[in-house]
């Protein structure tokens, strides 16, 4: 969903880049409380995963493709402000280096990849998690659905910057529901994807998760109170 | 372990992904906004479009773009990581 320049005019690229600029130095100040000696590693490995895994486009049918956002993802297993960080590295890394998405969009692109994505991702991964017993086998599907919702809004969050901003007259009920149709189907791969990355690591390292940490907890409360219980 | 992976995904499983237009693409073509597009000031650069410039062999282009990118990925976020963690109270370099 790499938006190239041209597609939006200069003041809203200017706002964007403001908006990713501000995004991404709260985010710095504040992942200092997400990251210690044993997260920081965890944070790059994140980062590169996210990286590869985009150049993975999946086919969604009808000559389209999509490919994973991992806002989401980086939300769940390093934390939302980690998370932040590593798709906005990711972004320059494709900007600069590879000519996948514009220089003067990377604030566009950060503030929809790498902001709305990652804070869409975790909001509804949190709420879930919440709603739903804390048990550490449904952290893998509820971050599957999280990753799912966060496709389709990031896209609409796209309109919404092309409503303001767009430099060709696009009527908008026509992007949003291509827009929306095509992410709904690629939200199915982002999703799966997710589920898949965020199940293997918590089977093998539930520690290691972020977002299973309330979980594990939840577990630890549990067998104090059988072994209380026993004596 | 899991760089080894990210390694292979991006310098080797990268060349079956598709290659047709991601959604954005497909929809600001069908839309009729693709041409919009201004072209990439770094379309020229050695590695745009994710293939190496000069390496003839399509397979072997996409990956050294895969592996150089997942490697400066990994460099960027991991220092980047490292440079805002917490370090423990005892640590005598966080004062200065």
């Amino acid at each position: 969903m790499h938006v190239p320049d041209g597609f939006l005019d200069v003041p809203t690229s200017v706002a964007t880049g403001a908006v990713a600029f501000a995004g991404v130095g709260l985010a710095l100040r504040s992942a200092r409380r997400e990251l210690d000696e044993r997260t920081a590693p965890m944070a790059g490995l994140v980062a590169t995963f996210v990286f590869a895994t985009q150049m993975l486009n999946f086919p969604v049918g009808a000559g389209t493709s999509g490919h994973l956002l991992g806002g989401a993802l980086a939300a769940i297993l390093v934390g939302p402000w980690t998370g932040v960080l590593c798709v906005s590295v990711v972004l320059l890394v494709q900007a600069l280096l590879f000519a996948d998405g514009g220089i003067t969009a990377l604030g566009t692109n950060i503030t929809l990849m790498g902001i709305v994505g990652v804070v869409v991702g975790w909001v509804v991964f949190r709420v879930l998690l919440a709603l739903l017993p804390k048990r550490v086998v449904l952290v893998a599907p509820i971050a599957a659905v999280a990753a799912f919702v966060a496709v389709p809004v990031t896209a609409m969050a796209f309109v919404g910057l092309y409503a303001v901003g767009g430099t060709a007259p696009i009527p908008l009920d026509t992007l949003t529901t291509a827009m929306l149709g095509w992410h709904m189907l690629i939200g199915i791969g982002e999703a799966l994807i997710t589920g898949l990355l965020v199940g293997s690591v918590t089977a093998v390292r539930p520690d290691l998760v972020f977002g299973a940490r309330p979980t594990l907890r939840a577990r630890q409360l549990e067998i104090r109170t059988t072994e209380g219980a026993a004596t | 372990m899991g760089v080894l992976m990210a390694l292979l995904l991006a310098g080797v499983a990268s060349f079956y992904a598709s290659s047709s237009p991601d959604g954005l693409e497909y929809v600001a073509e069908k839309t009729g906004f693709l041409d919009t597009a201004d072209e990439h000031a770094g379309q020229d650069g050695p590695m745009a479009d994710y293939s190496a410039k000069g390496v003839e062999d399509e397979r072997l282009s996409g990956g050294i773009a895969g592996v150089v990118g997942s490697l400066v990925v990994l460099a960027l976020a991991g220092g980047l990581a490292f440079a805002v963690r917490r370090r423990p109270a005892q640590d005598r370099d966080s004062g200065s």
